[in-house]
């Protein structure tokens, strides 16, 4: 009678998340098909699916690009410039830093597809980037179509970076003065009392936040997609844009659900350290 | 749909913290400043873009200020086709995501607030674990139940999708928030006879108004915002929101009105910068519960 209330949250949670999840590994080992006499009937296939994988030259390339496109934009740029802007935060001037976080802010506050077309556009042939160049004296590429991965991971560390900082920031404002004032007494200088005090008093920020942004980073979509989508050829296609050309572009609807697979274990993988790191707080004292 | 949790509640800017002066402090600071400038440079660059070409009678992809200013665009764009019937159905898409999000997730929050139960832990487990999964990833065979259930193309189905993909965040906010309300409150009004979801409603929700408004924000700027979901579960243009129209937009007509495009986009994104403006200035210092606790 009293986990009533649950009832309906679990219900609309088992139906549209635990059932996809389900579906996706049960679906990855049939030949389902958007169209044709697989579509109205679709077979067992076992493990065919996977082993298709295994053999599909475009798939490691893709888990490749995820790779890098993660480790990039996500575990690199994003943590140190998130982390650097708000170090240089607390360094500079209170009006300044308040006007530079409006402005990163302003980035990963618009809509998704906004971002992405803003980005496409910044990208482009004729675009602002080759704009610059041109002052310069030099003629730029078209990036979107000769370095798709440059151009996809610049507009996610452009759109994702805010992020971090702003978790950032509310963690260096937590380090209580009176240690980083303790170290400077020991004679400590600024980036020492960074990386030896500072820094470490943070770690489990940092953890937490690597990987909810390493999890984001894994699942985008429409920034490439609305950029590049996944081409030239298949150049860009990371894990999403992959599973979603499979599946609705070619309509190998069991082949999709496999890479889909792919991606869901991967996710999980980083959700059980992301979740240790974290722990659940322990119940309330009654 | 991607994960983005705790950030969206906005920080306070730092101060700059002045203590025993150094001398090199002065160089620090230059070079902090410096660097903050280049970075805010490069950040703002693509913005500019968007806000000039918006205004620009014949804009291009490139960054320059409008020869001649003017509303044409935005104008072009206010049409009932192009603009009104997208908005509202994102309005309505968001809106009823957000409140059934926040009534189921109030809900679920209270027995798992109020009761000592053994599953409580596991649940609040495997609601940690949902938030951290990938929604793209689950797309496909999310396609494939839809067609199963009869479901696509259908604007409750969508919202029935987004706010179950909302659940484990806003579950796991809510039971935090919750958590804080003090008890001593409830027990007043078990006493007088009131049941558990009465006094949630009149005492424990109430006093969790700042809470609730952190998590209806946050549903609504994900739904908002959201592009994959509904490009894959609605097909018919009278029943997509904005952002499909943006795209379609973008994506069908060989030469693109880039002026009207951007025009466009800054419609679709002022509710939700409006919305964090107003958040950045009010939720900060409420504190509705120290208030009731005093009195």
């Amino acid at each position: 009678m009293r986990t009533l209330p649950l009832v309906p949250a679990v219900i609309l949670m088992a139906v549209f998340l635990l059932g996809p999840i389900i579906w996706s590994l049960v679906g990855s080992l049939t030949n389902a098909a958007l169209t044709g006499r697989a579509a109205a009937d679709p077979q067992w296939v076992g493990l065919a699916n996977y082993a298709a994988l295994l053999a599909d030259p475009v798939f490691p390339k893709s888990v490749g690009l995820t790779v890098v496109f993660t480790l990039v934009s996500a575990v690199l740029a994003q943590t140190f410039l998130g982390l650097g802007l708000a170090v240089a935060m607390t360094r500079a001037s209170a009006g300044l830093g308040a006007v530079v976080a409006t402005v990163v802010v302003a980035a990963w506050i618009l809509p998704e597809l906004v971002a992405a077309f803003v980005a496409y556009a910044f990208f482009s042939q004729d675009g602002t980037l080759n704009q610059l160049l041109g002052v310069l004296g030099l003629e730029g590429p078209n990036w979107l179509f000769s370095f798709p991965m440059i151009a996809v991971i610049f507009a996610n560390i452009w759109r994702g970076t805010a992020f971090s900082m702003m978790i950032y920031q509310a963690a260096l404002n937590e380090v209580p003065q009176e240690i980083t004032e303790a170290a400077m007494l020991d004679g400590a200088n600024g980036a020492k009392r960074l990386v030896y005090v500072t820094l470490p008093m943070i770690r489990q920020t940092i953890t937490t936040t690597l990987m909810l942004i390493t999890l984001q980073t894994l699942s985008v979509f429409t920034l490439i997609w609305v950029m590049t989508a996944g081409g030239p050829g298949n150049d860009s296609a990371t894990l999403p844009i992959y599973a979603f050309t499979e599946a609705f572009r070619f309509g190998n609807i069991g082949y999709g659900t496999a890479i889909a697979t792919v991606m869901l274990a991967v996710g999980a993988v980083f959700s059980v350290v992301y979740i240790r790191a974290l722990r659940v707080p322990r119940e309330r004292a009654a | 749909m991607s994960a983005r949790v705790t950030p969206g509640l906005p920080v306070a800017p730092v101060r700059a913290r002045r203590s025993v002066a150094s001398p090199s402090k002065r160089t620090v600071a230059a070079f902090a400043n410096a660097s903050l400038v280049l970075v805010a440079l490069c950040f703002a660059l693509p913005l500019a873009w968007l806000v000039f070409a918006a205004f620009d009678a014949d804009s291009t992809y490139q960054t320059r200020l409008p020869t001649e200013l003017t509303l044409d665009n935005f104008t072009a764009v206010l049409t009932p086709e192009l603009t009104f019937v997208p908005m509202w159905n994102s309005l309505v898409i968001s809106v009823s995501t957000a409140v059934l999000t926040v009534v189921l997730a109030l809900l679920a929050a209270y027995p798992l607030s109020r009761y000592q139960a053994r599953f409580n832990r596991p649940f609040m487990y495997i609601v940690l674990f949902g938030t951290c999964l990938p929604i793209t990833a689950i797309m496909v065979p999310v396609y494939a139940l839809f067609v199963a259930l009869h479901l696509l193309d259908s604007i409750p189905g969508t919202v029935a999708f987004l706010a179950a993909s909302s659940l484990p965040v806003a579950i796991y906010l809510a039971k935090n928030f919750m958590d804080a309300v003090p008890l001593e409150l409830e027990e007043a009004a078990w006493m007088d006879g009131a049941s558990a979801m009465r006094a949630l409603r009149t005492i424990v929700a109430p006093l969790m108004r700042p809470g609730i408004a952190v998590i209806s924000i946050y549903v609504f700027f994900a739904a908002w915002g959201n592009f994959f979901v509904p490009f894959i579960l609605l097909l018919s243009p009278s029943r997509q929101p904005a952002a499909i129209s943006i795209y379609s937009f973008f994506g069908q007509y060989g030469t693109v009105a880039y002026g009207q495009l951007a025009a466009f986009s800054l419609i679709y994104a002022v509710p939700v910068i409006t919305l964090y403006v107003l958040v950045a200035r009010g939720i900060g210092g409420s504190f509705a519960l120290a208030g009731a606790v005093k009195g």
